[in-house]
């Protein structure tokens, strides 16, 4: 009797211990290859500690915090912190307010609305280093069509990227031209899996078209919109291919954004200590706001379920 | 909805005519540039008038470049197949790694999964220059810059997060019992995963996979960082080709449209996966 308990016991526990394991099993491979990125992460951590030039390799030691320290009182640092913060602030909100236009333009699920909100993926798909390759040529002072038309309208001389007055403007308007789809897809579905009711009965009612929005749809959007606003805000504020392909951070320190900056850092000035303390710093930043996102994304995605 | 007037319907498709102007204008008209010759691309005014020619292309086909300094070998077509390359290996990899992952995490309640998810997840939001400026000097040292292997394992990065997070909703969808009533009926573990999970999953595992390898194409900071010429893909190409070629224009708008077709060709084709993919799960209702 108890060989036989113990026989019919011992595949029981196997296949629990199994149970038990299978997760981790799964899930080790891919975290096995993306643990050694935390080596590169706390190596940062530690550069951004050093006093680190790699043209004056008898000056490097150990300094704690002094690269952080000396931020405070380098206006260079609070350019860097300007323009990244207009940066994010300018594409992020001019993109809400144009996505959230387009897709309720195309709101209803129309043969031709939905021919129109696939061609509208086309920016999205492209490369935003090479968008800013494009953009670059339809700019050029000499050629460039953009240029071309603004003499039309009497607007002579316009440098675009290459002025610093209207250095921001062009990167913003690619910026725009790339991500404002990726916004109107968002908010389209969620325009399109709001339910009927509420509508219909405003309807019935008679309800001003302007109180449906704001008091109606604008608010059920909403979880849609936050979600959006902080996946773009997270990106935007690292944002590098564009800047750097379009004028690589000029012209002057117009365009020095956090990771532009980090790289002219590393690669011109040599300076690792200062250009791991500016990503540190981006970091904890981006770290802060990608804890709203996911929750928020996570309360968004239980929502969606509720409802299915 | 349904009484709207005749104004308001013509307001709204101008308003929609304009959008789609300002969004695609561009690549039209760099597609436009790449079938004319300098001459052309410089007159001014602009004009639709031209002889299209498709000598920009077959120049950087066979990497035979005219410059004004002469003839310039520049071998464009070798990123074009970096570019395949890399997006190819990482996404499959990709995949491999990522989708029993994904399903670990939407199956099992464990300790360590939630949070081994979220740091995968918080690498997608990471600064790239955090890690790879270090990662760089590392690299310098393991004899890994400017391979492929190097780079594929960094764009796991891009890839990983993005099919885990996608794959594990749609995992998560799926209702368990079907796989409960498979087992029960004497499978194994692993048939039930691969002839019954993966293939209910097929529509989440495909928009990750599309997505992770249209942003693994589009890629461009990881390669201008840990490649040289004869490695690196087009987005890094493309802004070197600028460089070098210096005013040869219409190429370096073909070199651009040849640069955008893979990912934007798959969006077309693949548009339903890629609304999906891109909402990561968090708006289907």
């Amino acid at each position: 009797m108890t060989a036989a308990a113990t026989q019919t016991r011992a595949p029981v526990k196997q296949s629990r211990f199994m149970r038990r394991a299978l997760p981790y099993i799964l899930s080790l491979p891919a975290l096995l290859m993306c643990i050694g990125i935390l080596i590169p992460f706390f190596t940062a951590v530690y550069y951004s500690m050093l006093r680190y030039r790699m043209n004056l390799p008898a000056m490097k030691g150990f300094i704690w915090f002094q690269n952080y320290i000396n931020f405070f009182t380098d206006p260079k640092f609070w350019n860097t912190v300007q323009i990244s913060l207009t940066y994010a602030f300018l594409t992020v909100s001019l993109e809400l307010l144009l996505g959230l236009a387009i897709a309720l333009l195309l709101q209803r699920p129309s043969r031709l609305n939905n021919i129109a909100s696939i061609l509208l993926l086309l920016p999205l798909m492209t490369a935003p280093a090479l968008a800013a390759l494009m953009w670059k040529l339809m700019t050029h002072p000499d050629f460039g069509v953009l240029s071309y038309l603004l003499t039309l309208v009497g607007i002579h001389d316009f440098k675009w990227a290459s002025d610093p007055d209207t250095a921001l403007f062009t990167v913003v308007l690619v910026d725009m031209w790339v991500y404002t789809p990726f916004i109107m897809i968002l908010l389209l579905a969620g325009l399109r899996s709001l339910p009927k009711a509420p509508f219909e009965a405003a309807a019935l009612d008679g309800v001003p078209r302007s109180f449906v929005f704001f008091r109606i749809t604008l608010p059920m959007l909403m979880p849609y919109i936050i979600t959006a606003t902080l996946f773009r805000l997270l990106d935007s504020i690292q944002q590098f291919d564009i800047i750097y392909a379009m004028t690589q951070g000029g012209p002057g320190d117009k365009l020095l954004v956090f990771q532009v900056q980090a790289y002219l850092d590393f690669f011109q000035a040599t300076n690792v200590g200062r250009s791991a303390a500016l990503m540190i710093i981006l970091w904890a930043i981006t770290y802060a706001l990608s804890n709203v996102f996911i929750k928020q994304w996570l309360k968004l995605r239980e929502r969606a379920h509720g409802a299915h | 909805m349904d009484h709207t007037s005749g104004l308001e319907k013509i307001l709204r498709g101008a308003a929609i005519a304009l959008v789609l102007v300002f969004f695609l204008f561009p690549i039209a008209w760099i597609f436009l540039m790449s079938l004319q010759t300098n001459e052309t691309i410089l007159r001014i005014p602009p004009s639709l008038a031209f002889t299209p020619i498709i000598d920009n292309y077959t120049a950087l086909i066979t990497g035979q470049l005219r410059t004004a300094a002469g003839s310039l070998q520049l071998n464009f077509m070798q990123n074009m197949f970096n570019s395949v390359m890399l997006s190819v290996c990482s996404v499959a990899l990709s995949l491999v790694l990522g989708v029993p992952a994904a399903y670990a995490f939407a199956r099992f309640k464990f300790r360590l999964g939630e949070d081994i998810a979220f740091t995968l997840l918080s690498f997608r939001f990471a600064p790239a220059l955090l890690v790879l400026l270090p990662l760089s000097l590392y690299f310098k040292t393991l004899g890994l810059t400017n391979t492929y292997i190097g780079l594929i394992w960094v764009y796991q990065l891009i890839c990983l997060p993005l099919i885990l997070w996608i794959v594990r909703g749609y995992f998560e969808d799926i209702s368990p019992d079907i796989e409960h009533a498979y087992r029960i009926a004497g499978n194994s573990w692993w048939k039930t995963f691969t002839r019954i999970s993966i293939p209910l999953a097929k529509p989440g595992i495909a928009a990750a996979g599309l997505l992770a390898f249209i942003f693994a194409w589009n890629n461009f900071i990881f390669a201008l960082i840990l490649a040289s010429a004869d490695k690196q893909p087009v987005t890094v190409g493309a802004l070197a080709f600028v460089t070098a070629s210096g005013i040869q224009y219409g190429q370096i708008a073909a070199a651009i449209i040849i640069s955008i077709t893979p990912t934007l060709a798959l969006a077309l084709y693949a548009q339903r996966y890629l609304v999906e993919g891109l909402s990561m799960g968090a708006v289907k209702g």
